[in-house]
């Protein structure tokens, strides 16, 4: 089999490479030109992207003097990996890796699982009320957190369900510096920008066609049966989105985690005074630095951002190919 | 709608009312969230934007401001002499950056759902604006004064010359008016903005690109239909709710990002100032305008979406 598929495969190239050298078709320009008007394209914004975060990694290998060595712009005179180990070190790195990887797949699952449930409640059913709850979703997407700081502070510090814990235990629960606070903001959908989730996975349950689900109804399955067996394999591309960028603004948030979390390190409170961290550090052991220098603080900020952003990297090469996958599960739909 | 009926004298649930009460069951999350936490807050916060905060060593006291309360409100449209001026600019640069936002994303997404070499990699790196774009990263690039300083200055150069060849050119070969020229000189150079900007754009359109069926342009190529018509007759109608979708997330983000001048006049106002009460009010301002343009644009854009099931 295999031998004959790669003849096949050879056989063809030979006759693709023949016809080519034989006519030079106007179509065969065409196409030819668009892939390399793409390609620049491509690597044009690419570049655009990559620059900064180019510069950054540069950075990050630099002794400090060759920040103030104006002959110097990307490749270091003095290469060091010195910035990688005090930053792992100051961050308390593997620590935090972990801790930070476990709140934030464990978040951004459940703000998955209850956005989809919403979302797909938004585009198949009707009931009272529906488009101004729909609209009750965008409004909790406009407000920034900013404006309601300081009411979810007390809501969480003094925690309390319709004062059934002041009744029973005389006092409110204190949830600061626990994972609650995440944990029931996305298990309600208020976590970070959900309203943009449910609003995405609306959008895409509603232009699925009906006829898979009623297919589903006929047969004696039940709703939630329906919506988990039958909707859910088409929508596997949406839900890796919504995945990774409840991920990624878990991983970099820093509003909530400072709001909810004053002892509990994790990689971005870690990641936004990591150069105080690593001096005082530095300061403990017997070392002596006269001050934190600009420099110093610009070093560790590129070393630290270098280190936050390589999982999120991993991640999503890991996610990507559900992308592909994707297609030819929802081949069965249309 | 009937969501009872009567069978052997007995109330029962008609069909629609077992769905109203499945639907109401699937979205139980969001009201819980809703109801039960944000609603509160929501409700604190335009309480405060009513009142005059005043912080001692205990705790907190709210006194009903002046003018029956309005005093924050009248104080914001009529007295500042900044804030009018903030609304309307910041209302000014979402309505040009939206659409460049739009318009490059989704050509963005469409060029890299296509199949070529290196398709993987270059997917990761429209994927890095959605990172560098947030919180602890996006604040740790601002707070970099030395890296700014030193790339600043040999950036403000480039720009110069950039700017100047490209109206030039437009100026001296075409018959374009000036504000056009300006509009789309100002685009070229803000380009590394409007990629950064349209990074979680782009994987939206991407995710819904990838949702389409290609058994519908098997179908439709068989029946002798071009690219281009594949395009406007297949791909359009499909991603044209997530084209809504987009442009309701643009026009937020544009609005509510940490970087917007009128975000940073309220946080300034509350933190710094420590006026909740006035910041508040500002703030409610800024959302009932930004409401405003929602309902407008979103209206405007829904009539053309295409939905599967018009329902």
């Amino acid at each position: 089999m295999m031998k004959d598929k790669e003849k096949k495969k050879a056989s063809g190239k030979n006759t693709d490479f023949v016809k080519n050298k034989k006519k030079i078709t106007p179509a065969r320009v065409g196409r030819f030109l668009i892939s390399v008007v793409r390609g620049v394209i491509i690597v044009g914004i690419c570049f655009v992207i990559l620059q900064p975060l180019f510069a950054k990694l540069c950075v990050s290998f630099m002794a400090e003097r060759d920040l103030y060595d104006s002959s110097v712009k990307y490749i270091a005179k003095h290469f060091t990996l010195d910035n990688y180990k005090m930053a792992i070190e100051g961050m308390d790195y593997w620590t935090v890796l972990i801790r930070t990887t476990v709140l934030s797949v464990g978040i951004s699952l459940l703000q998955l699982c209850s956005c989809l449930l919403t979302a797909y409640g938004f585009a198949r059913f009707r009931f009272p009320f529906k488009k101004l709850l729909f609209g009750c979703v965008i409004l909790s997407l406009i407000v920034p957190p900013q404006v309601i700081m300081l009411p979810l502070f007390m809501k969480y510090r003094f925690f309390d369900v319709f004062g059934i814990f002041q009744a029973t235990t005389g006092a409110s629960v204190n949830l600061i510096d626990t994972y609650w606070p995440f944990v029931l903001q996305s298990a309600t959908c208020m976590g970070i920008r959900n309203g943009l989730y449910i609003y995405m996975l609306r959008q895409f349950f509603k232009g699925m066609p009906r006829e898979l689900e009623e297919a589903a109804f006929v047969d004696g399955s039940g709703k939630l049966r329906t919506f988990v067996q039958v909707m859910l394999p088409s929508a596997v591309p949406m839900m890796v989105t919504v995945f990774l960028f409840g991920f990624v603004w878990q991983w970099t948030d820093t509003f909530y985690t400072s709001l909810y979390l004053n002892n509990t390190k994790v990689m971005s409170s870690s990641l936004s005074n990591l150069a105080v961290g690593v001096y005082s550090l530095y300061e403990n052991n017997g070392g002596s630095m006269n001050f934190v220098s600009p420099g110093f603080v610009s070093l560790m900020n590129n070393t630290g951002t270098m280190l936050a952003i390589v999982p999120l990297i991993l991640l999503y090469l890991v996610c990507q190919k559900y992308f592909v996958e994707g297609i030819e599960r929802s081949g069965i739909v249309g | 709608m009937n969501y009872f009926k009567k069978r052997n004298g007995k109330l029962r649930l008609s069909l629609t009312g077992k769905e109203a009460i499945a639907g109401v069951l699937f979205i139980l999350p969001f009201l819980i969230g809703f109801f039960g936490i944000f609603l509160p807050l929501i409700v604190e916060s335009i309480h405060f934007s009513f009142t005059n905060m005043e912080v001692s060593s205990t705790g907190y006291v709210l006194k009903p401001a002046a003018n029956n309360g309005l005093e924050h409100y009248l104080r914001a449209l009529t007295i500042d002499p900044d804030f009018n001026l903030q609304l309307l600019t910041s209302i000014g640069q979402m309505a040009a950056k939206v659409p460049l936002v739009i318009i490059f994303s989704f050509f963005a997404a469409t060029l890299i759902n296509q199949k070529f070499h290196g398709r993987a990699i270059a997917r990761s790196v429209f994927f890095f604006p959605v990172i560098l774009t947030s919180g602890v990263i996006m604040g740790l690039e601002n707070s970099d004064l030395l890296l700014q300083t030193l790339s600043t200055t040999g950036e403000s150069a480039e720009d110069m010359a950039s700017f100047l060849n490209m109206a030039r050119f437009l100026s001296e070969y075409t018959n374009l008016p000036a504000s056009v020229i300006g509009f789309l000189s100002d685009a070229v150079n803000g380009i590394y903005d409007i990629v950064v900007a349209s990074g979680v754009q782009i994987l939206i359109f991407l995710a819904g690109l990838q949702s389409i069926s290609p058994s519908l342009y098997e179908a439709s190529s068989i029946e002798g239909a071009t690219a281009w018509e594949n395009f406007w007759k297949i791909t359009f109608p499909m991603i044209s709710s997530m084209i809504l979708v987009n442009s309701v997330y643009t026009i937020i983000d544009q609005f509510t990002n940490e970087t917007n001048e009128m975000m940073t006049t309220i946080r300034d106002t509350i933190f710094v100032d420590v006026k909740y009460g006035y910041g508040s009010a500002m703030a409610w301002i800024y959302f009932i305008c930004i409401a405003v343009i929602l309902i407008i644009v979103g209206g405007l854009i829904s009539r053309k979406v295409f939905y599967y099931d018009e329902r």
